[in-house]
């Protein structure tokens, strides 16, 4: 299905969600209001018509400006993809979680949090999953300061 | 056990890994058993972190190129392709023909080499060595090809952006059909030895069966999406480089001997599309132009600014980056969207209520690496 | 031992020893030339095992150590083994942890004084010899279980209990295999069961009824079983369990392990020849070699077919190993008993 096409059944459906649609891109996305995100994942993936049935992947962006959350999704069934885009603020990050929708949202969220400390509301195992436990800070942001040691032993 | 129900002392936790034989590497899997029955495998994983994507911030778009053989280090052509075309898309290189025949004949070669081992190792997990060292023979020769080539055994780092490396090298077209002629009747010693051996079947048959839907909805990808039925390719059905150019099937799962996507099925892929592997690189030979290898480019590779997900046909699944351009000589951002990043994430679910023995067979018939997962 | 009594009595300064003496003389020499023979073997039987292993899988296996296809291999790693460090576990329970490996070998090695490996090389000819080894070698069971305690290891205490499992219920079909021979001698000596078979191939236990052909194979399977090979490696499933009972062991201690995996698997294998093979006795009814050479040949033949198939078989699920014992060969050998039984009555070998 066309870009556009979904992006009219989003507007259709959810009216506000969207802020911005950006068709020129190599991948168009759509940049879609936080608070609404799980309610679009949701007919994204129910819609017969889409029918987004698998989620590659989340991947957190630390712009100077916000940290963007990116979900890369596809459909097997009906072969299109689509991109999503959340817009974060720097000190908080917070937004709801698409693991009801895409189970795969799990350990990707989960990485996500790890690496940018975006906090995803309604995460059922929210840890961090590359670092260990005990971890400080969250090493992807641009802002990020290595520590000199960790227990004791020079990094 | 004074006052207390004995019931609530019936489940031992085992800590499966990081140093286990069968956890292909540094995963942890935390168990929680009732006797051999496991109720609960929690992974763990991030013992191998390196920080790559970091890493990829702070060096240019040329540089980064070993870095993804260190990725899926099993299938290093495979990620170097896959990288390599993901830039060029961003950029919109065209890449010379003959490159591109290149490109796939090491991509499969490596995509043969990389099943070899998933099967060798998935044999081990099942206490069959022999397969293994047969499968490491086999393996070897694909090994001696790539080092004629890029003169690396592992990491190759052969692929460029815009083209490859080096060309063939003289006597590589011979000595690859010698191979190809001697690997076919080899893939037949295995199924004698493996893969209709009674006892490799009942362990097998119908053990953490992963259906179609969990596995979409898990984002599994590759011969374990595969392996539950889904005839999902993305040589075939997302084409990139040249692939539409030849024939070639894809194997799925269908139950032969047990249900469909179970850890079998997984096998039986693996192995029918190494068959498939070998048709395409003999298209390959037949076809092959001369001319370039290499696109003609600057020194200094400074993508245009914008944005680029790409995602290729990994042994193990689909490898995806994206990757953000400032218009800088190194990415803004890099992620990588490993395969058995997310095929791992389905373990979870799929091996409740199976014993120990079963859970090394179905995570040895995922056929992770921890290299790409932990990245 | 007898001959051994003999010859020490009738050497000058011994034949004023009391008699008790001499008898304990006797045995101490006696077991020592079992325990050769037995260390012997079971450095040839890793050798072997290598060198068949390398050559199913397309390698040589060992090629360097002393030469001539690596044939001192095995005595090397005895020596490595000996010097290594005695690793025990901080929490183990020390005094099982150090027992455990002796009630291993020396179980397997006591089951070999009834051996009769020719009509005289014999420790004991009891009337219940075949009874004895099957009591002895229960022993083992006890002393992987504690292996597997001792060690405060949770993958250890999982091979000790596999392993528990296991031999207790590989016991019942051995045992009734067993006695189909022992019903159709009349015995329970080995000696007697063995004697019984001279004559030729055709009078072979093996090839005297059908129901003896098919106790053959029972016996055969469960007793790999017994002695914990593939497919029935579960207690120490290497891609399950790190290496089940003995992981944390390391050394001697070890080695005592591994020497008496060996040495159960020639026990097994004698004993078959003994009760199925015609022990001693050659193919043909003349005697063409020396008694041990016949003894040993066959011996090593079943040791080279349990070699065989475990670079060949995956290996099973407990359930499932534990169907093969239940509901296969436990019936399978209860059959062939009670067959036996008819087939003697209407033979007239009764």
């Amino acid at each position: 299905m066309e870009f556009s096409r979904i992006v009219d059944l989003i507007r259709e459906k959810i009216p506000q969600a969207i802020i911005e649609v950006n068709e020129k891109a190599i991948d168009p996305f759509v940049k879609i209001r936080p608070d609404h995100l799980n309610a679009v994942a949701r007919l994204l993936k129910g819609e017969e018509e889409i029918g987004m049935d698998m989620l590659l992947s989340i991947s957190g962006v630390d712009y100077p400006e916000s940290i963007t959350v990116v979900y890369h999704i596809f459909s097997i069934k009906n072969n299109h993809s689509l991109v999503l885009k959340v817009d974060l603020p720097r000190d908080n990050p917070k937004v709801d979680t698409v693991e009801n929708v895409w189970k795969a949202a799990n350990w990707h969220e989960r990485e996500t949090y790890d690496l940018f400390g975006v906090v995803f509301e309604g995460h059922p195992d929210l840890r961090r999953i590359l670092l260990p436990d005990d971890w400080e800070g969250h090493p992807l942001r641009k802002d990020y300061k290595y520590p000199p040691t960790y227990h004791g032993l020079t990094l | 056990m004074k006052g207390r129900d004995w019931k609530e002392y019936d489940e031992l936790n085992v800590n499966m890994g990081p140093q286990h034989p069968s956890t292909h590497g540094v995963l942890r899997l935390l168990l929680k058993t009732d006797g051999e029955i496991v109720k609960e495998a929690i992974p763990h994983i991030g013992y191998l972190h390196r920080s790559i994507e970091k890493i990829a911030e702070k060096i240019s778009y040329t540089q980064f190129i070993p870095y993804t053989d260190r990725l899926d280090y099993l299938a290093a052509m495979n990620n170097n392709l896959a990288y390599t075309l993901t830039v060029e898309k961003l950029m919109g290189i065209e890449v010379p023909e003959r490159a591109q025949y290149i490109r796939v004949i090491m991509a499969e070669l490596n995509r043969i080499a990389s099943h070899l081992v998933a099967i060798g190792t998935f044999g081990l997990d099942l206490g069959v060595v022999t397969p293994f060292f047969y499968a490491f023979r086999e393996r070897e020769y694909i090994l001696d090809l790539f080092e004629m080539c890029c003169g690396a055994r592992l990491t190759y780092n052969y692929m460029r952006i815009g083209g490859v490396a080096n060309d063939l090298p003289p006597g590589f077209m011979d000595r690859l059909k010698d191979f190809l002629d001697y690997f076919v009747p080899r893939v037949e010693e295995y199924n004698q030895l493996m893969s209709f051996n009674k006892i490799f079947i009942e362990r097998t048959a119908g053990i953490g069966v992963l259906p179609a839907d969990v596995a979409k909805n898990y984002g599994v990808t590759g011969p374990n999406l595969r392996g539950s039925g889904v005839k999902w390719d993305l040589r075939k059905n997302l084409p990139y480089c040249i692939y539409p150019r030849f024939e070639f099937n894809i194997p799925v799962g269908t139950g032969m001997v047990g249900k469909v996507g179970d850890s079998w099925d997984r096998y039986w892929v693996r192995v029918q599309e190494m068959l498939e592997s070998v048709k395409i690189i003999r298209q390959a030979m037949e076809q092959i132009p001369g001319g370039d290898i290499r696109a003609k480019l600057p020194r200094l590779i400074k993508p245009p600014v914008g944005e680029v997900f790409f995602r290729a046909e990994n042994p193990r699944g689909e490898l995806g980056f994206y990757i953000i351009s400032d218009g800088s000589p190194s990415p803004y951002r890099l992620k990588i969207r490993a395969p058995s990043f997310c095929n791992l994430s389905v373990f979870e679910e799929i091996s409740r209520d199976w014993m120990i023995a079963d859970l090394v067979a179905i995570l040895g018939s995922l056929d992770i690496v921890l290299g790409e997962i932990d990245r | 031992m007898q001959a051994i009594f003999e010859i020490l009595k009738s050497i000058y300064p011994l034949r004023h020893l009391s008699e008790i003496l001499l008898l304990l003389l006797s045995m101490v020499i006696f077991s020592a030339i079992i325990l050769g023979i037995i260390a012997i073997l079971v450095m040839f039987f890793v050798w072997w095992e290598r060198k068949v292993a390398g050559h199913i899988q397309s390698r040589l296996g060992p090629m360097r150590v002393g030469g001539w296809h690596g044939w001192a291999q095995s005595i090397a790693d005895g020596i490595k083994l000996l010097l290594k460090e005695d690793i025990i576990p901080a929490n183990a329970d020390r005094m099982l942890f150090k027992m455990a490996p002796y009630i291993v070998f020396a179980s397997s090695f006591a089951a070999f004084a009834t051996i009769p490996m020719t009509r005289s090389l014999i420790g004991a000819d009891l009337n219940i010899g075949i009874f004895y080894i099957l009591a002895i070698t229960s022993l083992i069971v006890i002393g992987i279980l504690m292996a597997g305690w001792s060690s405060s290891n949770k993958w250890s205490l999982y091979g000790a209990m596999r392993s528990a499992a296991q031999i207790v219920s590989y016991e019942v079909p051995i045992g009734l295999s067993i006695l189909v021979p022992v019903m159709a001698a009349g015995s329970l000596s080995i000696k007697d069961i063995a004697e019984a078979q001279s004559g030729g191939i055709f009078s072979w236990y093996i090839f005297r009824s059908p129901f003896l052909f098919i106790s053959f194979f029972t016996y055969y399977i469960a007793a790999i079983a017994e002695v914990n090979r593939t497919p029935f490696d579960l207690p120490e499933a290497e891609s399950e369990l790190v290496a089940g009972f003995h992981t944390e062991y390391s050394g001697m201690r070890f080695a005592m392990f591994f020497l008496a995996e060996y040495a159960n698997m020639f026990l097994v294998g004698s004993i078959a020849t003994l009760l199925f093979l015609g022990g001693w006795n050659g193919i043909l009814p003349r005697p063409m070699l020396p008694e041990f050479v016949n003894f040993i040949l066959k011996s090593l033949f079943l040791v080279f077919v349990m070699i065989w198939l475990r670079w060949t078989l995956p290996r099973l699920r407990v359930d499932q190993l534990m169907y093969v014992c239940w509901k296969v060969l436990v019936p399978i050998s209860f059959f062939c008993l009670i067959g036996h039984g008819v087939w003697m009555v209407f033979m007239g070998e009764a």
